[in-house]
């Protein structure tokens, strides 16, 4: 009983770990930008997938199997690049339009990514099977949980560390959140606001593309999984409250482990509760549970 | 008076396709005019009252499983009840929805309709004992105006009668649609759009008029959806999904939903390209993500504001 529960928990945590990457990506943008970046998930399909490239590259120029780890997480942060390419050949010419726009822009980016990836890698999945219990399995309460998820969850911790002591502690987050808050003031005050658009963009999809390298090993790269993952990441900011980087990681936590709990109980009802979660929350508090909070 | 000639034009032209065309491209047709019907609802919301919806898929989906709710399980053959029972249950579906989605408006209103189709969606997806889950449901040969066509040839019945059925149905939708936004209602929709502090400083209940558009375009996506089933055949969940929204919000800004026909004309585009690139290469997506972001930065009133030529500049700042 108690290592089943053990069992739900961790790999509930193990899914919001990830699912805490892509949505930090998405309050970020949303949080200076305000624009609602529905091309997150695909940000996170194209990690996956680049990071399954890079690990048989890796593995067959010889590198041991054991350190596939590093070329997944070096590949998933590298691809974020894409990032910039977006924000530079896109978003930049509709800051001053109505956030329809905004959101149709980034709806075509989901639409050609999501073909972009069929294009490169086909329609098959894609995985990295055999390298998932690599690292072994440890043992919890009777629970037997896979390292490669601890591993991640750590990584995860250690990034919203990062994240929060780059906002609260650091210059750069200092404009970031001065950013967020009053675009024009920042500006007048001389941020330049293109370098910090272009910046926070890059990070945001580095995030995402990050998240879906690592999740890699545990699953299979499919050209749906940028699709449904944000509708998922979406929960997640509901709940938490968009914008908020704190409600980013509560959101995860509680979208991550309902998941686990309801994919074990009753299969039926998985997504239905997050969403019904979600429309109770924007109806009793629209801003979720931390928003209104900047960046 | 242009305009008049052009609709005139176009409504011969729609009545003599079916002596001009291959069966191929009529049955293009077919879907093409079931979208029209739910772009002009959509419209209401997005380009009347300035809501945009990425959920409306759902009632879409709502109209088609009611087709093949009542042709499978209850033996209602009728096309006309279908219709009916659809943009009933649409109405039905939108007025709990749209209580709910009509208090907020931008990105959250988008966020919540998206919420509500993707429950939809789900319980579709899930609940395969009743809905056939992701294989979907048949839907049988409906009657047109109480008359079995079942002798007929299946091409021969959708490029036939079942075509002007449809084209019948897109007509009263716009005559409809026209009446309703040419109305003092409409007039209220507009002032909601561009200045709702306004409006209620005037007396309009802003909310309440939002959640009259919001209801009226559900009954025209579902009676949309009811007329998409027949000619495939079979309804799937992917109706409802949220990108199946995010196309139906796209045809609208491909035909310009500044204008009444703007929407429609996207429908039609969309439609046909989507064939031609398909002929062509499998990967419209691609083809089309491209389109999106051309007409998002370089043409934001649609295909409408490039034959006006910026006759009437639509308002795309942020405000």
């Amino acid at each position: 009983m108690t290592a089943n529960v053990v069992n739900i928990l961790m790999s509930g945590v193990f899914h919001a770990a990830i699912l805490f990457l892509v949505s930090a990506g998405l309050q970020l943008v949303f949080g200076v930008q305000k624009i609602f970046n529905l091309a997150c998930g695909s940000f996170y399909a194209l990690g996956a997938y680049v990071g399954v490239s890079a690990v048989s590259a890796f593995v067959g120029a010889g590198g041991s199997p054991v350190l596939f780890i590093l070329p997944l997480a070096v590949a998933g942060l590298a691809v974020g690049a894409v990032g910039l390419v977006v924000e530079r050949g896109l978003l930049r010419f509709v800051y001053d339009r109505d956030e329809t726009f905004q959101l149709l822009l980034t709806f075509a980016l989901v639409l050609m990514m999501e073909d972009a990836i069929r294009l490169t890698w086909g329609t098959a999945p894609r995985s990295t099977a055999g390298y998932y219990l690599l690292y072994g399995q440890a043992r919890l309460l009777g629970a037997v949980i896979p390292v490669y998820n601890l591993i991640v969850i750590a990584a995860s911790v250690a990034i919203a560390a990062g994240l929060g002591y780059m906002l609260t502690r650091t210059a750069f987050g200092r404009i970031i959140r001065a950013a967020a808050d009053n675009r024009e003031m920042a500006e007048a005050l001389g941020v330049d606001m293109r370098g910090v658009y272009a910046r926070v963009f890059t990070l945001g999809t580095a995030l995402g593309t990050l998240g879906g390298a690592l999740v890699i090993p545990a699953t299979a790269a499919m050209s749906e999984m940028g699709i449904e993952l944000i509708v998922e990441a979406f929960a997640v900011v509901v709940i938490g409250g968009l914008g908020s980087m704190r409600g980013a990681l509560v959101g995860a936590l509680v979208v991550g482990v309902l998941r686990a709990v309801a994919i074990s109980v009753y299969p039926e009802v998985e997504m239905l509760l997050i969403y019904l979660i979600v429309i109770a929350v924007l109806l009793l508090r629209p801003r979720g549970l931390f928003g209104g909070a900047a960046a | 008076m242009r305009g008049r000639v052009v609709l005139g034009l176009a409504l011969l032209g729609l009545l003599a396709l079916p002596l001009l065309l291959s069966p191929y491209r009529l049955l293009l047709m077919l879907p093409f005019m079931a979208y029209g019907v739910i772009l002009l609802g959509l419209n209401l919301l997005f380009g009347y009252t300035g809501l945009v919806s990425f959920g409306h898929a759902l009632f879409v989906g709502i109209g088609a499983y009611t087709g093949a709710f009542l042709t499978g399980h209850a033996g209602i053959r009728s096309l006309e009840v279908i219709v009916l029972v659809a943009a009933i249950l649409g109405a039905l579906a939108a007025a709990v929805v749209g209580l709910l989605c009509v208090r907020y408006v931008k990105i959250y209103f988008g966020m919540l309709t998206l919420a509500f189709g993707m429950v939809f969606y789900t319980f579709l997806l899930k609940f395969y004992r009743l809905t056939g889950g992701d294989e979907g449901m048949p839907v049988l040969r409906p009657r047109l105006l109480g008359l079995d066509l079942d002798a007929m040839p299946k091409t021969d019945y959708l490029v036939g009668p079942y075509y002007y059925y449809c084209l019948g149905v897109l007509i009263v939708a716009a005559a409809v649609m026209w009446r309703i936004v040419h109305s003092p209602f409409g007039l209220c929709l507009r002032t909601i759009r561009d200045n709702p502090a306004k409006a209620e400083a005037l007396g309009v209940s802003v909310t309440r008029y939002r959640w009259y558009a919001f209801v009226i375009s559900a009954v025209f996506a579902a009676v949309g959806g009811a007329l998409l089933g027949p000619p495939t055949g079979n309804v799937d969940p992917t109706l409802a999904y949220w990108t199946h929204s995010g196309s139906l919000v796209f045809m609208a800004l491909l035909g310009g939903f500044a204008s009444f026909f703007g929407p429609v004309l996207g429908a039609f585009v969309f439609i046909f390209l989507q064939d031609a690139v398909m002929s062509v290469v499998p990967y419209w997506r691609l083809v089309f993500g491209a389109i999106l972001a051309a007409i998002v930065i370089f043409a934001p009133a649609g295909l409408m504001g490039l034959f006006a030529g910026r006759r009437r500049p639509v308002e795309v700042s942020r405000t």
